[in-house]
């Protein structure tokens, strides 16, 4: 797998919210920082992908965010025009 | 007294005391976002906590009478400082003028230990250490000690200042021990024009430090403030060339380090060497801190913001250079081994190292002291997530999206009204 996507997003799941007070005004940050990856990758290198994910964002603490799999309908590879399977298979 | 020399060193004053917060933003631009605060605070605080020790004991250590090693305490809790001359300024402008150095020197320290030290702990450190490091230091060499009766030449802090934190920063960085992330990911400065408009102001502060360490405004001020310009210029000449021979890029980071440098390395000779001997100076300090700054990157002492490469081999070579190349025709004082007095190197030499070893085995001994109290170190998590929010709870760079305003006199949780006022099998629990 080596192509992805890395949005910086702000977000809530459950974690403690985080107070901060600059001058004399407090307030709680309910929403912390987050990324969101994309990737496409084609059905047999789901697991792995899966598997690097939670093993590498993985902290314990409430907050660590989920991974969603979803199924794609159709994948074109712009620069080649390829299709589906071809379209998320690296060059090379 | 002297109305000049007085308008020069209330000038001279504010100049220094700006170097601090320039500090700030030079160390500040060069950690991750997530430490900006905290990294600029360590400089910050340092105007409070070291402005205080130096009022209450400090100044009377480093420049009351005393003996070889140390002032007395005659002049603790400012007694005896008043509007009496002190050389031709009055005695409160000469004791603010000293504590401006006193601040910086200790600030320059928490270039080693950013992004990792509880910031509790690092105040107490600051206050221990300017006065049981900088205050009898300053004593040796400014304020009739043994190293200036061994005539050691240090014009304005070569030694007292920039070796003296170096080999402080030196010991802090390795009791601290390395960042978490250290060798193991990519630390990048998160605001490169910070950096350059710190050392931009800390090269304006520092004509002040410099120039006023002439005490008046006089030759030997016009000396430094034209040798505190161009050893620098030099400095900067010379790491454009040696970035443009190692990788064909002349880097904004190294311009700025360039400009501190040779700074460093003009401050113990600013008074003493000619302008001609400066840029020399200056060229020459370039060398040894561009290849110490190369080579410590691949050890594993996390000295974060190379405080030793820069201030440290910066002052050694700038306070070496001083027994080379200073001139008794500019200085009045004394020649260096150029001008047929080697023995001046030797002295020069004693003085760094005496320095040195004072500062490293001091330092070690606060540190571990602080340490039996309270823990140095943030905890891992607290490192992840930074210290801005972890030790100051504020962020440098806030979106405000997802704030909840916190009114000061919220009350307990709210009572629904529709609750019954004795709960369901209700009884005394």
């Amino acid at each position: 797998m080596r192509g992805l996507t890395l949005h910086r997003v702000q977000g809530h799941g459950g974690e403690t919210e985080r107070v901060e007070t600059y001058r004399g005004t407090t307030v709680k940050m309910e929403l912390s920082e987050k990324v969101r990856l994309e990737i496409g990758v084609s059905d047999h290198f789901v697991e792995p992908t899966v598997r690097a994910i939670l093993s590498a964002a993985q902290t314990g603490a409430v907050g660590d965010g989920k991974i969603f799999v979803l199924p794609v309908e159709k994948v074109y590879r712009i620069r080649t025009a390829e299709e589906d399977q071809a379209a998320v298979t690296p060059v090379g | 007294m002297n109305p000049a020399d007085i308008a020069w060193m209330l000038a001279a004053t504010a100049l220094v005391l700006l170097m601090t917060p320039a500090l700030g933003f030079f160390y500040g631009g060069l950690v991750r976002s997530k430490n900006a605060l905290n990294t600029m605070m360590m400089s910050v605080s340092a105007l409070g906590v070291v402005g205080i020790s130096w009022a209450l004991a400090g100044y009377s250590i480093a420049f009351a009478p005393g003996n070889a090693f140390s002032g007395n305490l005659s002049r603790a809790f400012l007694s005896g400082v008043g509007l009496e001359a002190q050389g031709s300024i009055p005695h409160v402008l000469f004791f603010s003028y000293q504590g401006t150095f006193a601040i910086i020197t200790a600030a320059l320290i928490s270039g080693a230990i950013v992004e990792r030290m509880r910031f509790a702990p690092y105040v107490a450190f600051l206050f221990a250490w300017s006065i049981f490091v900088y205050a009898p230091v300053a004593h040796w060499v400014w304020g009739g000690g043994w190293l200036s009766r061994l005539g050691a030449l240090d014009f304005a802090g070569g030694t007292v200042v920039h070796v003296n934190a170096a080999a402080a920063a030196l010991v802090a960085a390795a009791v601290l021990k390395p960042r978490k992330d250290f060798a193991r990911q990519a630390i990048l400065p998160h605001n490169v024009p910070f950096t350059l408009l710190g050392a931009g102001l800390l090269w304006f502060g520092w004509f002040g430090f410099n120039a006023g360490s002439a005490l008046g405004a006089n030759n030997s001020a016009a000396l430094a403030f034209t040798n505190t310009m161009f050893a620098p210029v030099a400095t900067l000449s010379v790491w454009t060339m040696l970035d443009l021979v190692r990788s064909r890029r002349v880097t904004a980071v190294g311009g700025a380090t360039a400009i501190v440098v040779g700074l460093v390395a003009v401050t113990p000779a600013a008074g003493f060497v000619s302008p001609m001997s400066a840029i020399l100076l200056g060229a020459a300090a370039a060398l040894p801190s561009y290849y110490a700054l190369l080579w410590r990157a691949r050890t594993s002492l996390d000295d974060s913001l190379d405080v030793v490469a820069a201030h440290g081999v910066g002052g050694t070579v700038g306070a070496l250079l001083t027994g080379i190349l200073a001139q008794k025709s500019w200085n009045g004082v004394s020649d260096g081994l150029l001008f047929g007095n080697p023995r001046q190197l030797a002295i020069q030499a004693a003085a760094v190292g005496a320095v040195a070893l004072y500062s490293a085995g001091t330092t070690w001994g606060i540190l571990k002291l602080v340490a039996a109290v309270v823990p140095l170190r943030a905890s891992a998590r607290e490192e992840g997530l930074g210290l801005d929010v972890t030790q100051h709870g504020e962020e440098a760079y806030t979106q405000g999206e997802g704030a909840i305003l916190v009114l000061p006199d919220t009350p307990g949780p709210p009572v629904p009204m529709s609750e019954p006022v004795l709960a369901p099998g209700g009884g005394a629990s």
